[in-house]
């Protein structure tokens, strides 16, 4: 990033940030129509936004409706525009800022849950402490033969790095997540 | 719009495009032929509704339909084919995106069986125009072609207004299908908010009530929103007796005569107007975005006002400036409230002004549009002066291309009604000006219309003489000549040591020669005193005219805000020297533009 502080030669300004980035993960409720997903990570490429995660699917089949969630950095204030820009965008209905209204209702963030299927190979004492381990993060078996387990794990994003952590030393071979899908807890809708 | 019975009825995809361009108020419309597009060309061949004006590249289609947009508040209307028909579009899309202008562009596509194989003229143009559209579509099923077209032509018009693209296949021009009507319901996520907050209109007029130091900064949202709210706009000035500038987009919403105008602002702005800007207490922003030509250093940018933003678009609110009172809605019916309010609350009286009156009034003594007159050689400055004397009591519009030119008609010639100057504001497109011309002639038959242009970018789009040629339309293409790309020739004096690199046109055509190859008429004028007699020879002309306006070289344009500074940093003519020009910007970042 070529920061600075002075003026420089030109009309275009890089002010120095001094708001803090935060992580926010934000809920988009879209028709569910071709491009629309072009349109939304278009988006964020276009104007330099970052996309953490990237969760996308048919949640209304009737209303063809998609919701998108995607998790998300930078300072308040381009988090705000991220919404108003998501918000221009045809074909989306809402936009919902899940942190925010977290804060809102007195919590930390929303609740945010990931799915992760884990591929580890091996045979012997590393294999039993894979599946030791496994049980102990509440991951099921999901495909197994004599030198490989699936491990099917849910949870919060931290709690998968963590068992990743675990399984690599043990014959970790592939991964696959989800992304993570959130909502806000109590009784109210989006 | 069809009757009962024509709600719906069967009929081809080609035919339902030029039916619903009908339904939709479409009188003209911009385009070029091609394989993917002919059913359509078959279809409009056929009937005498919609008059097709044939430019000669499909970026004229484009600039002339947005000078149509502009000059007429009604979408504009291009056809063009596919691939490199749509590619040559990319231009004005962005261009009316950046500049909201409502433009419909409709382009061939190869046969939907031949999409994404590399097919002859395919290029994704949906993909390729997402970034550059509002919104747009591909329609694959010849019974969803009427609903999408006049959805379209909603999303164009409604809101911020903004550029949309249908893309249609060849197969389903020819296949036939259901036409339905454009009552059909609009879709429910695209719903612009047009009405304002009534409390914050009231906290706004509060403000404003109490302010000692206000200034009204409109912009391009005003044109947009309609004659009513230009209209609205004058009420509010004199209930309130406001200080007004505008942007570079909203000239003519206030009239340059009106005792409140300052002039423009922004990094070629008045003296006046910038100043007044930078020391005011309230400003109060109408449909302008807070660009980067007109804040200048943003964390210098009017450090003690408190600020209220009036915008129908929510993400151009706090995007570039913090703003205390965010208005989302309409300019015109926010304007209506807030006219409203203030007859009934405010109290006007306005000598609590006279101070502020008197600081912009010094301010104005600056007289910083003045420029050194030349007995030998025209002065650009002097020749936009003269075209305005000799044109102002015609019914004129002006289109420009981008340049110092712009800035200097910008500055010289004075609007007093909204909707009469096009230029490339967001974008800077050079070539604009010529076709925007064009298609403002062709919706103004009878009027005066001239493009005021810049040797360089004049020759970006020069083609379309001959479209104005065959269509009769009598536009005016007035060249300030002085053999550089000035603005970039300007820049690199403030910034590159006056290393003039690749900003100097050698080999320049004749310009006589050229309008008469074309079968226009040719004018050239090298002297000061010779210039009246050849605008007015240049008016009284029925046909397209080239005027090549001889002047002096090395003139730049100010005053002007350099780079990296703020408002009240502004560089004025007087102090303009060879010296102060070559050490207005410092050395820290001439990285940047």
């Amino acid at each position: 990033m070529n920061a600075q502080l002075q003026p420089t030669g030109s009309a275009y300004f890089i002010a120095k940030e001094t708001e803090k980035p935060e992580i926010h993960t934000l809920s988009v409720l879209v028709d569910n129509e071709p491009g629309v997903l072009a349109r939304v990570i278009g988006l964020f490429s276009g104007r330099g936004y970052n996309i953490e995660s990237l969760t996308v699917s048919e949640t209304e089949h009737e209303q063809r409706l998609s919701r998108i969630t995607i998790v998300t950095s930078g300072t308040p204030h381009v988090l705000e525009q991220i919404k108003h820009q998501l918000e221009r965008i045809v074909p989306v209905h809402r936009v919902v800022d899940l942190t925010v209204r977290a804060h809102e209702l007195g919590q930390e963030r929303p609740l945010e849950r990931e799915l992760a299927l884990i591929k580890v190979a091996g045979t012997g004492t590393e294999r039993v402490e894979a599946l030791r381990l496994a049980d102990a993060f509440r991951a099921h078996v999901v495909d197994a033969n004599t030198e490989h387990f699936i491990f099917q794990i849910t949870g919060k994003g931290s709690k998968i790095d963590q068992f990743i952590a675990i399984m690599r030393p043990l014959g970790l071979v592939e991964i696959c997540r989800t992304g993570v899908a959130a909502m806000n807890r109590g009784q109210q809708g989006m | 719009m069809s009757n009962g019975q024509n709600e719906r009825r069967e009929m081809t995809g080609a035919e339902m495009v030029v039916q619903a361009l009908k339904d939709n108020g479409v009188e003209h419309i911009f385009g070029y032929p091609g394989g993917a597009v002919l059913p359509i060309y078959d279809e409009l061949f056929q009937q005498d509704d919609i008059e097709h004006i044939l430019v000669r590249h499909e970026q004229g289609a484009g600039h002339a339909a947005e000078g149509y947009a502009r000059s007429t508040g009604k979408a504009g209307v291009m056809l063009v084919t596919s691939g490199p028909g749509a590619t040559n579009a990319v231009t004005p899309l962005q261009d009316a995106l950046m500049d909201s202008i409502p433009l419909v562009c409709l382009t061939g596509q190869v046969p939907t069986s031949l999409i994404g194989s590399d097919g002859f003229q395919e290029c994704d143009t949906v993909g390729i125009t997402r970034p550059c559209t509002k919104h747009n579509w591909l329609v694959k099923d010849v019974n969803d072609l009427a609903r999408t077209i006049h959805e379209a032509f909603h999303v164009a018009t409604t809101g911020r207004p903004g550029p949309v693209v249908v893309d249609i296949p060849k197969d389903v021009q020819f296949a036939r299908g259901t036409y339905v009507s454009p009552q059909t319901a609009p879709r429910t996520s695209y719903k612009p908010k047009l009405q304002g907050d009534l409390e914050k209109i009231k906290a706004a007029v509060e403000l404003m009530a109490g302010a000692k130091k206000p200034i009204l900064y409109t912009g391009g949202g005003v044109v947009n929103s309609g004659p009513e709210a230009s209209h609205l706009l004058r009420e509010l000035v004199d209930l309130t007796g406001f200080p007004i500038t505008s942007t570079l987009m909203g000239l003519g919403s206030y009239p340059a005569s009106g005792k409140n105008w300052l002039g423009m602002l922004g990094m070629h702005g008045t003296y006046e107007a910038n100043m007044a800007m930078h020391d005011c207490d309230v400003m109060v922003c109408i449909g302008a975005r807070f660009d980067d030509r007109i804040t200048g250093r943003l964390n210098a940018f009017s450090p003690n006002s408190k600020k209220i933003h009036i915008d129908v678009d929510p993400s151009s609110i706090n995007k570039n400036v913090r703003v205390d009172v965010g208005i989302l809605g309409d300019c015109g019916r926010v304007l209506e409230d807030m006219v409203r309010l203030w007859r009934a609350t405010a109290k006007t009286d306005k000598k609590t002004l006279y101070p502020w009156w008197e600081q912009i009034a010094r301010w104005r003594a600056r007289d910083s549009l003045a420029y050194k007159p030349n007995p030998d050689v025209i002065m650009p400055q002097y020749a936009i002066e003269r075209l305005y004397e000799l044109t102002k009591d015609k019914d004129t519009y002006i289109t420009t291309e981008v340049g110092q030119h712009q800035m200097w008609a910008a500055q010289h010639f004075h609007f007093d009604k909204p909707n009469r100057w096009m230029t490339s504001g967001g974008l800077g497109t050079m070539g604009y000006g010529l076709p925007a011309a064009l298609g403002v002639q062709i919706a103004h038959r009878d009027a005066l219309v001239i493009d005021i242009a810049g040797d360089a970018s004049v020759q970006m789009t020069i083609q379309e003489m001959s479209a104005a040629v065959q269509y009769d339309a009598p536009i005016k293409i007035f060249i300030l000549n002085n053999q550089y790309m000035g603005m970039v020739r300007q820049w690199q004096q403030l910034l590159h040591g006056n290393r003039l690199s690749h900003s100097y046109t050698e080999a320049m055509p004749d310009f006589v020669k050229l309008a008469e190859a074309y079968g226009g008429h040719g004018i050239r004028c090298e002297k000061p005193d010779e210039l009246d007699d050849a605008i007015k020879e240049m008016i009284t002309v029925k046909k397209p005219v080239i005027f090549d306006c001889r002047v002096a070289t090395l003139a730049n344009c100010f005053p002007m805000i350099p780079s990296g500074k703020a408002h009240n940093e502004m560089l004025l003519p007087d102090e303009a020297t060879d010296e102060a020009v070559a050490n207005a910007i410092d050395a820290k970042g001439r990285e940047l533009v």
